[in-house]
């Protein structure tokens, strides 16, 4: 591209807006200009670049609320610029960087640092989390006002891989965030009943001789967490839940009227246990792949809102890290490049869920969980122009070689799933234009 | 057959082509010069990144009367230092001219990572990996078994399966690779199985096996079973509160020499016990039991490396 960034405008043509009947969007400066006839009568129309999208479905720009970036302290696994280039080929324009990074982003340094190294790739927001505690140790509570009140502006607060499984730590946690309407997102995992855990406990890890990690664990954490969500009056957000008791304890919570949200992973809405017959670390992950059972309960938490939203739990790993047994291997899979394909293939071939559904549980309510402000939004005139363009009728095979990110760990590796992202706009920028990456916003359009 | 990884998958004809191979080489343990030329010039490594002595010298053993040439490379720990992968060690081995490579190793699937991944291509048999599996042993127990079934039916064990025979394994099935292949192999030769543990030694799970579960030993004897495996208990289970002490352990489920006289007591006489050892005397098999007559422990090592020579002269000798 030669534009120059700042002032492109982009005429997008025949769109199904979240997949209805096709209309014309156009895109100047870094918001929505015009929707429909208007579109191409605008003079601004004169000068734009037009993009085709005969046949394409346009989607509010997906806000991840679970990316694992790895930096500052792996790089080896991943960066900011590698994991948001992967995040704008997947169909994002936000990830939530999680605060697991050497050092730990528990400090506003640090999370002032991802923030701008964020900027700096220009690829997507990158919203970086908070660590709840301390070095993610579970012993004290981190500086969490000083990282809301810093240039990150953090909203969401984890100690995602590792539980805060002190009960007075997290009714601490809960209680402190609501003076700036923070959200603690738990990783639910009793720790002391999942001590060398490798896989769901049950018929198969029973035949691999593989430690088993008991839906028990994950349930009797959510199960106290919503409770005491509902005594301190706070919000509450669950990572990545895997099993049809999560579902039923958060159903019951919900109809209680606690303000509590979930989420689940693309990964966990496809895949079981079964996987791990092969020995595979491909498929070793936290919380684990579950049973059938599980999947299909989680597939229908999702269509009817009791899981709010998809987190990928994106989870790149140095080849190293999975090129040996299972136990050895590290916990992780990658999703940013697969969760569109996953999704659509899971909720809305099965007429689970429409395009409609599909933009609510990766865009609206992951944007209102996190508080980002303009993601999210309506595809409508003045909103800003952060907008995902899907191929829904193409089919790919899935190549972990051939991703942006740099962890090969796709569980997906060599399946058929339908689903492409042609074009990601990201406040008006075209990230990825004809399924290729195209150009980050650069630095002097940020506001 | 190109590995030998689990019994899960063993069809029942490679089963009993394994033992009647067995059998055969059984023979030559009991000649005067214990070795044959077939695998003469083929080298056979062993891997151990857990020390099992018996099961190495009983490798070595059969792949010594077959006249292979063997490495020994022993990894203590569980793994081989911070830094050297499986990977590195398995090629390094094969660099070496391994053809086989036999493999004992804590992580549960490390055999079937070699097997299965491009890292090498030799054979590779699966010494034990975790509390997965340990197939040779399940060979050499179905081995025993078979003699000894044959015995007391009268007939010639070549060719035959485990029909009609009830096994009763008592322990630690939770952790025990050998209780998983064993439940494997005897059912695909016609065993029935019953396990006997208790409920905290057993995977949640175990309920979808084709096996019987009983928790009382007494129960489980008072059925007459053809033969009896004691399994190995670690006594830091108890610690791990798997059980209140080794004392109540060996009360309700050790075979003790009062379960041994009910036997006699029953008249059942053609029971046979069984252990893989090494044996916990006095914890999991009393003094007497393991001494008694029917103790079939020493049989079970001699018949290793017969079934061990059998495993290695199927995998090696079939591809050149
Ligand atoms: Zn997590």
């Amino acid at each position: 591209m030669t534009s120059t960034a700042a002032t492109e405008t982009h005429l997008i043509r025949g769109a199904s807006l979240l997949g209805g009947e096709p209309t014309d969007l156009l895109l100047a400066d870094g918001r929505i200009a015009a929707v429909g006839d208007a579109a191409a009568a605008d003079e601004r129309a004169q000068q734009a670049t037009v993009v085709d999208a005969d046949g394409l479905i346009a989607l509010p720009g997906m806000v991840d609320l679970h990316t694992h970036l790895r930096e500052p302290g792996r790089e080896d696994a991943e960066t900011v610029e590698t994991g948001t280039r992967a995040a704008a080929l997947g169909g994002f324009t936000a990830v939530h960087a999680m605060a697991n990074s050497n050092p730990v982003a528990d400090t506003a340094g640090v999370v002032e640092q991802v923030w701008s190294l964020g900027r700096r790739s220009g690829w997507v927001d990158v919203r970086p989390v908070g660590a709840v505690t301390v070095g993610l140790a579970g012993e004290r509570l981190s500086e969490l006002g000083a990282m809301a009140e810093s240039r990150a502006a953090v909203r969401v607060f984890s100690d995602d891989g590792i539980c805060v499984h002190d009960p007075v730590l997290m009714r601490r946690a809960l209680e402190y965030v609501k003076s700036f309407d923070g959200v603690v997102a738990q990783h639910a995992q009793e720790p002391r009943l999942t001590e060398g855990a490798q896989m769901n406990e049950g018929t198969v890890s029973a035949v691999l001789g593989l430690p088993g990690w008991p839906a028990v664990a994950e349930e009797s954490i959510i199960a106290r967490d919503v409770l005491l969500a509902e005594h301190v009056d706070s919000r509450l957000h669950v990572c990545h839940v895997s099993t049809a008791g999560s579902v039923d304890i958060i159903r019951w919570a919900k109809s209680r009227g606690i303000n509590v949200t979930a989420e689940v992973t693309p990964h966990h809405l496809l895949l079981t246990d079964e996987k791990a017959r092969t020995y595979n670390p491909v498929y070793k992950v936290n919380p684990p792949l579950r049973r059938e059972k599980d999947v299909m309960a989680l597939r229908e938490a999702l269509a009817d809102g009791t899981i709010d939203i998809i987190g990928t739990d994106h989870a790149p790993h140095p080849t190293e890290a999975k090129e040996c047994e299972w136990a050895q291997a590290a916990m992780g899979m990658t999703g940013l490049e697969t969760a569109l394909s996953v999704v659509q293939h899971t909720m809305i071939e099965t007429g689970m869920m429409t395009w409609a559904d599909f933009a609510r549980v990766t865009s609206t309510t992951p944007a209102e969980i996190g508080l980002v402000a303009d993601q999210g939004r309506p595809l409508a005139v003045g909103e800003p122009a952060n907008i995902t363009l899907v191929d829904a009728d193409a089919r790919w095979t899935v190549d972990p070689e051939a991703m942006a990110t740099m962890g090969r760990n796709s569980p997906f590796s060599g399946l058929e799933l339908p689903g492409r992202v042609r074009a990601t706009f990201f406040h008006g920028t075209a990230t990825v234009l004809d399924g290729e990456l195209n150009t980050p916003r650069t630095a002097g359009e940020w506001a | 057959m190109k590995h030998l990884l689990s019994t899960y998958d063993l069809g029942r004809e490679d089963a009993v082509r394994i033992l009647d191979v067995a059998e055969e080489m059984a023979t030559v343990g009991t000649r005067e010069i214990k070795k044959l030329p077939a695998l003469r010039g083929r080298t056979v490594a062993t891997l151990f990144f857990e020390d099992s002595t018996r099961t190495r010298i009983s490798f070595e053993a059969a792949a010594k009367r077959l006249s292979a040439d063997v490495i020994n490379f022993a990894a203590k720990g569980s793994s081989v230092s911070k830094g050297e992968s499986l990977k590195d060690t398995a090629q390094t081995l094969e660099a070496i001219g391994a053809e086989a490579v036999v493999i004992r190793h804590g992580a549960s699937g490390a055999a079937a990572r070699l097997a299965e991944t491009d890292w090498i291509s030799s054979a590779v048999v699966n010494a034990g990996d975790g509390t997965h599996e340990h197939p040779t042993q399940a060979l050499l127990d179905a081995f025993t078994l078979r003699q000894h079934w044959a015995r007391v039916k009268g007939v010639d064990p070549l060719g035959t399966g485990l029909d009609g025979m009830s096994v009763v394994i008592v322990g630690d099935v939770l952790h025990s690779r050998v209780a998983r292949s064993n439940l494997w192999l005897l059912k695909t030769l016609g065993a029935d199985v019953t396990f006997v543990a208790p409920p905290t030694l057993l995977p949640i799970g175990a309920d979808a096996w084709p096996c019987t579960i009983n928790y009382d030993l007494d129960d489980a004897l008072a059925a007459g079973p053809d033969a009896v495996m004691m399994l190995r208990v670690q006594a830091e289970r108890m610690n791990a509160a798997y059980f209140p002490s080794t004392a109540e352990y060996s009360r309700r489920w050790g075979f003790d020499d009062a379960r041994l006289a009910m036997l006699d007591a029953r008249g059942l006489d053609d029971t046979i016990i069984l252990h893989p050892g090494p044996m916990n005397r006095g914890l999991e098999i009393s003094a007497g039991a393991a001494d008694s007559p029917r103790a079939v422990v020493l049989q079970q090592v001699s018949n290793g490396v017969a079934v061990r020579m059998a495993v290695l002269y199927l995998l090696l000798s079939g591809d050149h």
